[in-house]
């Protein structure tokens, strides 16, 4: 995984540590994390709970600083990144803003800088019809199922169509059948628009299923233990046939012996690590 | 890939039809707080009557001389005098206020000194609206204007409103900037806005601090500045805080006005019209009562205006539900 600087990668995070101090003592959240996200590419983050990846997600979106180390995202700094509005983010909870309607929701982005009057109409039901909400544009968040509402937060991480997708557990809050629909659709929005996305998840299948590569971290401090490249194969395509392929199931238990084998494990087997 | 988008949409059609039948649902939620909104109405007729026929029925029962424990009178007396029987009253609306040819019919009467109350109640409230949310936000920007700010504003109300009111008036009758001319009516306006701003203060700055992280943060990424986040996230989210402190500035600003109009003796208000008849109760006791019912009225009708601000901006006060 070296990398060429001249590239220029949608993240680059290089050797970033982050310490929160608390009233108890200083916590180290995250410590010498590289990783770097080509563009167009799939990148799942996964690790037990605690082990830094909402931070990492945060310093990715500049609405925190790391203590040490720097973060890129698509050549410049995070700073400069969301003024430029360079990326889509969509948190765990759905976010949405409970006065506005669903078509409201989506084209919040587009109000504050991007396109107004038709052009921002068509767009918003373009993006909802990606979604399959088109029927619901008037409807206000409380009418929706959890489901919908993550739909919608997601159609609106992309209204400025963005090259860089965050997303931290987005579907953290749906049942099994729901999100393996996301999923998919996922999948496809993201080959549409040739977006980069970093992903958070606790899912194993979850982030097999959808990434390039899947970053497994381990907690206190925050390290990436280990990092599985996903191959399906050129013909496998990612749909829900892929679920159900040999080639899925070797790749959830490689990336759950990285999960639980520890560090001991990976640097016994001379796995990459970083 | 087409499949499961149609799959998802046909789905997502069987929920929207489902949907009335469900509890949160928008038709449901609507027809269910239209008949709320009948019930309420019933109830608060059926109050009304209650207060009546409890005030005949000790006018009916209790003793003339009212009931005293030891010197104390603990319950007032129920004469004629005291307390007039409700029917007494409300006849007494629909006669003359005086025996001179041409006078007014009483209700009239209250009802045009209610309206000056009204109005100056009104610029009262507006200003102290303008003056609440400007404190809630330069406190809700700064936090060392909060913590320098806050007590003195909760200190501001606990100054005696009888003892204040001349001064004010005192004090405006010397200012005199140009073609400007302090008028009376504006002291009294100013009392109540006094009152008004108060309520008004906290519950913006309430409002404001409202936001959750997720939505402050939300604005962040999108590179929002604070005059955006202010407009689409801010002010939107302080409504349902905004309203009862518009509602409570709005009665405070009433009781403010008519309180001050007594104390000021300010002219043509309802306030005049409570001493000036209050006086008259020994010969005409049931008139006496007539402008304490304009000042209810008054207050009902103040909160009523703001409960037609709250129907106007009902998507404002819908709550987040996170499934
Ligand atoms: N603002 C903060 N102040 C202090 N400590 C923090 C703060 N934010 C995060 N931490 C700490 O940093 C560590 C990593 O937190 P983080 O939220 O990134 O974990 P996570 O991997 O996202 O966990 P989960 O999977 O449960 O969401 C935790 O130990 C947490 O207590
Ligand atoms: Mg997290």
């Amino acid at each position: 995984m070296s990398t060429a600087p001249t590239t220029t990668a949608a993240v680059r995070v290089t050797g970033v540590d982050k310490t929160f101090e608390t009233r108890s003592g200083v916590v180290h959240a995250l410590q010498g994390i590289d990783l770097e996200v080509a563009a167009g590419e799939f990148v799942s983050l996964i690790g037990p709970s605690g082990c830094g990846k909402s931070t990492l997600m945060r310093l990715i979106a500049d609405l925190d600083e790391p203590t040490a180390g720097t973060v890129e995202v698509n050549g410049t700094s995070a700073a400069q990144a969301r003024k430029d509005q360079a990326y889509g983010i969509a948190f765990q909870q759905a976010g949405l803003l409970p006065w506005r309607t669903v078509a409201a929701n989506v084209a919040l982005p587009m109000e504050l800088h991007g396109p107004s009057g038709a052009a921002r109409r068509e767009r918003v039901a373009d993006l909802l019809e990606m979604v399959g909400l088109s029927d619901f544009a008037d409807r206000y968040p409380d009418q929706l199922s959890g489901g919908m509402q993550q739909r919608v937060a997601i159609a609106r991480s992309l209204a400025e169509k963005p090259s860089i997708l965050l997303m931290d557990e987005p579907f953290g809050a749906l049942d099994e059948m729901t999100r393996e629909k996301m999923q998919t659709d996922l999948v496809r929005i993201c080959a549409e628009t040739g977006a980069a996305v970093a992903f958070v998840t606790h899912s194993i299948p979850e982030a097999v299923f959808l990434s390039d590569r899947v970053v497994v971290m381990s907690p206190r401090p925050g390290r990436i233990q280990e990092i599985v490249p996903i191959e399906v194969g050129a013909d496998a395509a990612r749909d829900d046939h892929l679920r159900e392929e040999s080639v899925f199931f070797e790749h959830v238990t490689a990336v759950r012996e990285a999960l639980h084998g520890g560090s001991a494990a990976s640097t016994a087997r001379g796995v990459e690590t970083r | 890939m087409t499949g499961t988008l149609q799959e998802q949409q046909a789905t997502d059609a069987a929920q929207a039809a489902a949907v009335p039948g469900r509890a949160p649902a928008p038709g449901g939620r609507r027809r269910r707080s239209g008949g709320r909104q009948a019930a309420r109405w019933v109830w608060g007729v059926a109050g009304i009557l209650l207060v009546a026929v409890v005030w005949e029925l000790y006018k009916w029962l209790a003793p003339a001389d009212g009931v005293l424990i030891g010197e104390t009178r603990v319950l007032p007396r129920t004469t004629d005098l005291a307390m007039p029987h409700v029917w007494d009253m409300l006849a007494r609306l629909g006669e003359p206020v005086t025996r001179a040819p041409g006078a007014n019919v009483l209700w009239l009467e209250i009802a045009l000194a209610a309206l000056v109350t009204l109005g100056i109640a009104a610029a009262g409230w507006l200003v102290g609206v303008i003056v609440g949310i400007g404190l809630a936000l330069v406190m809700q920007r700064w936090r060392l204007a909060e913590w320098g700010l806050l007590p003195w504003i909760i200190v501001s109300q606990t100054v005696p409103l009888i003892a204040f009111a001349p001064v004010v008036r005192s004090w405006g009758s010397r200012v005199e900037i140009g073609a400007f001319e302090w008028q009376d009516w504006m002291s009294v306006a100013l009392i109540a806005s006094y009152l008004a701003f108060f309520p008004i203060a906290v519950g913006a700055l309430k409002g404001l601090q409202s936001p959750d992280r997720i939505h402050t943060e939300l604005m962040k990424t999108y590179a929002a500045g604070y005059w955006q986040t202010l407009f689409r996230l801010r002010f939107p989210a302080a409504v349902p805080y905004l309203l009862p402190a518009l509602r409570l500035g709005a009665a405070n600003a009433v009781i403010g006005a008519v309180v001050a109009e007594v104390s000021t003796g300010l002219q043509g208000g309802i306030g005049r019209l409570l001493i000036q008849f209050a006086g008259q109760a020994s010969g005409d006791p049931a008139k006496a009562w007539a402008p304490i019912f304009g000042a209810i009225v008054l207050g009902l009708v103040a909160a009523g205006s703001i409960a037609l601000l709250g129907v106007i901006l009902k998507n404002y006060r819908r709550v987040e539900v996170t499934a």
